[in-house]
């Protein structure tokens, strides 16, 4: 439990750390992780969709 | 007088450079043969069988592919000091970073399961049970990293590196014919028409190419071996060579099936060795041989990039030149991620080849935003100051990593639904 709780903190502390994007955000960047966040969700949908006919085809 | 003098400075200074490329040479070599991992040989071994020697020019055309995604991670990794999962942390904020975290985690270690069957595969083609494939290498891998010098990690890489080479002489006992080769090889064209599977192949040899992984390795091995700006012309050199040795070495792969199976149904790898064996006992020993050299060496290198990952992010000591007790987390990671895979291959009827196809799709996901992270990261002037891309090199990087995302998309939408591309 007490590791499980490090772990966490752990985490949070990493999480604050890294909060903002060291990176100039230019037009460019914004629009290429859009288009990223675009692609792996479709990529993650289709994902869900073959999970779905796999698990109702048996 | 005056020529032999020159002769003399001339070879001095040439001895020099290589004896300072000695030095430096190590992660790009080593990663780029270590892609020629058990994934690597089975897809080569597949694509000569099944095209014979057809496709070698596609092959030649990934020389530059590799080396200009691999390049860019040595000037990241020289420059900022910090491994790639870190930079991505660092610059795109801690959603993105768990995000790629997570997702090298869960490819890695599917990965290093399919490295374990390649390996298992390969002893057992020599008699060898799977147990004891297992322990031996877990054992021999604990053996490379513990010594707590990273100098003797990347010798005894290169070392298996130059193992990887058995497949040359293993075509050259075939006495195929060099002009056939050259006449069916070098001339660009889509054996049997583009097709459905042609593609799949295409983007299985692609796939095999440029891996995730590699991305985190090189950067954590640059960084690990402690090499500056100044060092970057030669992780150049060192990038190119490698990208040219990974190459040159599926090419005599697809040389070694493409003579002796060319039309017959192969699966994998081992069972290529065997097939082999019929014809010519050597070649088919020589094809197992760098199968588990092969799978060896992509399981330390895989290993070593989560290993090395999770320590930029955790904070924990990760570099192999600690000792155990100096970084218990970095080498717990590392033997865990060995462990948990060696046991997955002795399961029975574990589903390996559902495994094996889930690596490919999984790999899809991570490769493209990995890629996406690395050219951003090379434009941002805060994080790599002077050795930003150049245009030329934006133009050449945002062309590969657009090919290789919609290529590698494709290959993993066919994976998943493989009756949508006919």
């Amino acid at each position: 439990m007490r590791a499980f709780q490090d772990l966490l903190a752990k985490i949070r502390q990493i999480n604050g750390r890294y909060r903002q994007p060291r990176i100039a955000m230019s037009g460019a960047v914004r629009w290429a992780l859009l288009a990223l966040r675009l692609y792996l969700s479709l990529l993650v949908g289709l994902m869900i969709y073959k999970f779905i006919l796999l698990a109702t085809s048996r | 007088m005056n020529f032999f003098a020159r002769l003399y400075y001339g070879v001095r200074k040439a001895w020099k450079a290589v004896r300072l490329y000695l030095v430096l040479a190590g992660p790009g070599i080593v990663v780029m043969v270590a892609d020629n991992d058990a994934g690597g040989i089975t897809t080569y071994a597949v694509t000569g069988a099944k095209y014979g020697y057809q496709l070698i020019w596609f092959l030649l055309i990934l020389i530059p592919v590799a080396y200009y995604v691999q390049e860019m991670t040595v000037r990241l990794g020289a420059v900022t000091k910090r491994g790639h999962a870190e930079a991505i942390f660092d610059g795109f904020g801690a959603f993105w970073g768990w995000f790629s975290l997570l997702d090298l985690m869960i490819v890695d270690w599917l990965t290093l399961v399919t490295e374990f069957v390649g390996m298992t595969a390969a002893l057992s083609i020599f008699g060898v049970p799977p147990s004891i494939t297992v322990v031996a290498v877990i054992v021999l891998m604990a053996v490379i990293v513990l010594h707590g010098r990273y100098w003797t990690f990347e010798k005894l890489a290169l070392l298996f590196c130059a193992l990887n080479l058995v497949y040359i002489p293993g075509a050259f006992l075939l006495h195929p014919s060099v002009k056939q080769v050259l006449h069916q090889g070098l001339i660009p064209n889509f054996a049997g028409g583009f097709n459905g599977q042609l593609f799949f192949f295409l983007m299985a040899n692609i796939g095999t190419t440029i891996a995730p992984w590699m991305l985190f390795f090189q950067q954590s091995a640059v960084v690990d071996k402690g090499m500056l700006e100044k060092d970057i012309p030669w992780g150049r050199f060192d990038t190119l060579l490698g990208s040219i040795v990974t190459v040159v070495v599926a090419v005599f792969i697809v040389v070694v099936t493409g003579t002796v199976l060319a039309g017959i149904d192969v699966d994998d790898a081992a069972q290529a060795a065997r097939e082999l064996m019929k014809t010519d006992r050597y070649v088919g020993a020589l094809l197992a041989i760098g199968l588990f050299d092969a799978g060896l060496l992509g399981a330390i290198c895989i290993s070593l990039a989560s290993s090395w990952a999770f320590g930029e992010i955790f904070g924990w000591a990760h570099s192999l030149n600690t000792k155990i007790r100096e970084a218990p987390w970095f080498y717990a990671t590392y033997f865990l991620m060995l462990l948990s895979a060696g046991i997955v291959v002795l399961i029975p009827r574990a589903p390996l080849v559902l495994i094996t196809l889930f690596v490919q799709v999984i790999a899809v996901t991570l490769l493209p935003a990995a890629l996406v992270f690395l050219v951003l990261l090379l434009n941002d002037r805060n994080t790599v100051g002077e050795y930003c891309n150049t245009p030329r090199q934006n133009l050449i990087g945002a062309s590969i990593v657009i090919g290789i995302v919609v290529l590698s998309t494709l290959y993993g939408v066919s994976v998943m639904f493989p009756n949508l591309i006919n």
